[in-house]
């Protein structure tokens, strides 16, 4: 069924078992995103160590696929470089963009290489978005 | 005993779509915007094959013709809600309607109008297009915002309405049918304590004009918004009805061509309404649209339409108290309710709810329904809403209603 190809099984434990899930005291910088046209929210701490993310941690409410997007996240970027981090940031953002022609570098993009089924959906390209731009703001700020 | 409407879905060229593999169309988000029949485009269209000119202008054939054709519309929408035809303006959504007459009460030129130490009343339930309007109102003028709020089960909640109808209340603005539970509000009561206090009634008639009969002579109220996609109509058309001697009162909220009296280089003066409040060539081609699907509504009836919808809600009611895990977020019971059923799966977000309805050709509404404020008090995120029009019928809710059953299965909730 086609609606396999956008709920893996990968995104389905994540969104039942979200990874940092839960607020952390540290942090250098907290943001708050959400999705006005469905109402889906994150917040997210994040502390660096010089150019290295220490810790992302996140809380939020949404559909499966933004929180097991969160979750995936934040389990790939905790301590990568600012630089790795990004470039992981733009080729989940270059998939997400790829209308269901691309099935993502596995290598650098691990199980988030499973949310490939979500750019055949636009209505759902925001929802796996939403904690990847919540990072993407919150370091871009700490990195300022 | 109910009645079989099947003859009409035919007349619904969208209806015929397969979607989502070879499934055919099940379109249950008729809250959202309803779909046209063949006569509706064919007016539309035909407005611009044969007579498209600017109204109330050219001195030439076409100019008459489109003048005559959208000045007939405003005649049956006027029928159609019991309204003299001069009380009937013409806009481009219900959206427009409630901001213009927010606009218009806030100035202080109108001869009624909203000034500091005023209140204004709505309810928890309102849509944004019918909140937002007076919280800015609120804001520029000074007045105090208040409202309703609303019971457990869904309803308005009226314990209160002596202290909150006060005599410093202006505006009343409220929705006649919440767009997220279905229940249709107590309007005598409310129509009553505000005009007992000098302040007029707004009705947001978006839910309820589109699907059973609405006479503002009886409903008794000032002003009524609704729009015309949402009534098998055209987008880019709505309607704003005022009493005749409150829209004397008032200065109009858009300025412009076709809406004056007389200009000079130091000022203007007003045309009578409805011309008042029509700045700038209308829509016209969507108000012969919408007029076409007055005649449709009124060719199949609305007390039948309201009937049928009645008994679709009653269905999909008794089929998901059926299911375990799966609740009706509004009323349980038919009373003062339409034909909107809004619900929850335990432990799968309405998105994805919505997702999987869709994977079987499904349409359904998601999210907080533009309805942000009702869904922080209700601690949801949001929930599913299934909403009927004419077209629909009961092999839609038992399609639905075993769609729900997938959902429940496909995200391992629940037995």
């Amino acid at each position: 069924m086609e609606l396999d190809s956008l709920y893996q099984e990968v995104i389905l434990d994540h969104y039942k078992s979200p990874k940092h899930k839960g607020l952390s005291e540290q942090k250098d910088i907290q943001v708050h995103h959400n999705n006005p046209s469905c109402g889906d929210e994150v917040t997210l701490n994040l502390l660096m160590s010089g150019q290295i993310v220490k810790e992302i941690s996140w809380d939020g409410i949404g559909c499966s696929i933004s929180m097991a997007s969160a979750s995936v996240m934040s389990e790939l970027l905790i301590g990568k470089s600012y630089q790795e981090a990004i470039k992981i940031l733009d080729a989940f953002v270059e998939l997400m963009q790829s209308k269901g022609q691309s099935v993502g570098d596995e290598n650098l993009l691990e199980d988030g290489v499973a949310f490939a089924g979500v750019s055949k959906f636009p209505a759902r390209i925001k929802c796996a978005l939403l904690g990847w731009m919540a990072f993407k703001d919150a370091s871009a700020q700490v990195m300022a | 005993m109910s009645v079989d409407l099947s003859k009409y879905k035919k007349d619904f060229p969208i209806l015929h779509r397969k979607v989502r593999g070879d499934n055919p169309l099940i379109y249950l988000d008729n809250g959202a915007t309803s779909q046209k029949p063949e006569s509706v485009i064919a007016a539309e269209s035909n407005f611009y094959r044969t007579i498209n000119s600017a109204v109330h202008r050219g001195a030439h054939l076409l100019a008459e013709e489109a003048s005559q054709a959208y000045e007939s519309a405003r005649e049956n929408l006027a029928n159609f809600i019991g309204a003299k035809t001069d009380e009937v303006i013409f806009t481009k959504s219900a959206t427009e309607s409630l901001n213009m007459i927010a606009y218009s009460l806030g100035n202080p030129d109108s001869k009624f109008n909203v000034s500091a130490g005023d209140e204004i009343v709505v309810s928890e339930m309102e849509h944004h297009a019918n909140l937002i309007p007076w919280q800015q109102l609120a804001k520029r003028s000074g007045a105090k915002l208040r409202w309703f709020s609303i019971t457990k089960d869904g309803r308005l909640d009226t314990s209160n309405i002596d202290t909150l109808i006060n005599k410093k209340t202006k505006v009343v603005a409220i929705t006649h049918q919440s767009n997220v539970f279905g229940t249709i509000v107590p309007l005598t009561e409310i129509t009553k304590a505000a005009h007992a206090v000098g302040a007029v009634v707004v009705l947001d008639a978006c839910q309820s004009a589109p699907h059973f009969a609405v006479d503002v002579k009886k409903l008794d109220v000032d002003f009524l918004a609704f729009s015309g996609h949402k009534a098998l109509g055209p987008t880019g058309v709505g309607i704003l009805w005022g009493r005749t001697e409150l829209l004397e009162k008032l200065e109009p909220a858009l300025f412009g061509g076709s809406m004056v009296d007389s200009v000079s280089m130091e000022g203007a003066t007003w045309a009578k309404a409805p011309r008042k409040f029509e700045a700038g060539v209308p829509n016209m081609a969507q108000a012969v649209g919408l007029s076409a699907a007055i005649d449709y509504l009124n060719m199949v009836g609305m007390e039948t339409i309201a009937g049928h919808e009645a008994d679709l809600t009653k269905q999909l009611l008794d089929g998901i108290s059926k299911i375990s895990g799966v609740d009706v977020i509004g009323p349980l019971d038919m009373k003062d309710r339409g034909g909107v059923v809004s619900f929850t799966v335990d432990g799968v977000h309405p998105h994805d709810v919505g997702q999987v309805l869709d994977q079987y050709g499904i349409a359904v509404r998601t999210g907080h329904h533009c309805a942000w404020p009702l869904m922080r008090k209700l601690n949801l995120v949001g929930t599913t809403r299934a909403s009927f029009h004419l077209y629909n019928d009961s092999s839609d809710i038992t399609a639905l209603l075993a769609a729900i059953e997938q959902v429940k299965i496909y995200f391992k909730v629940g037995k």
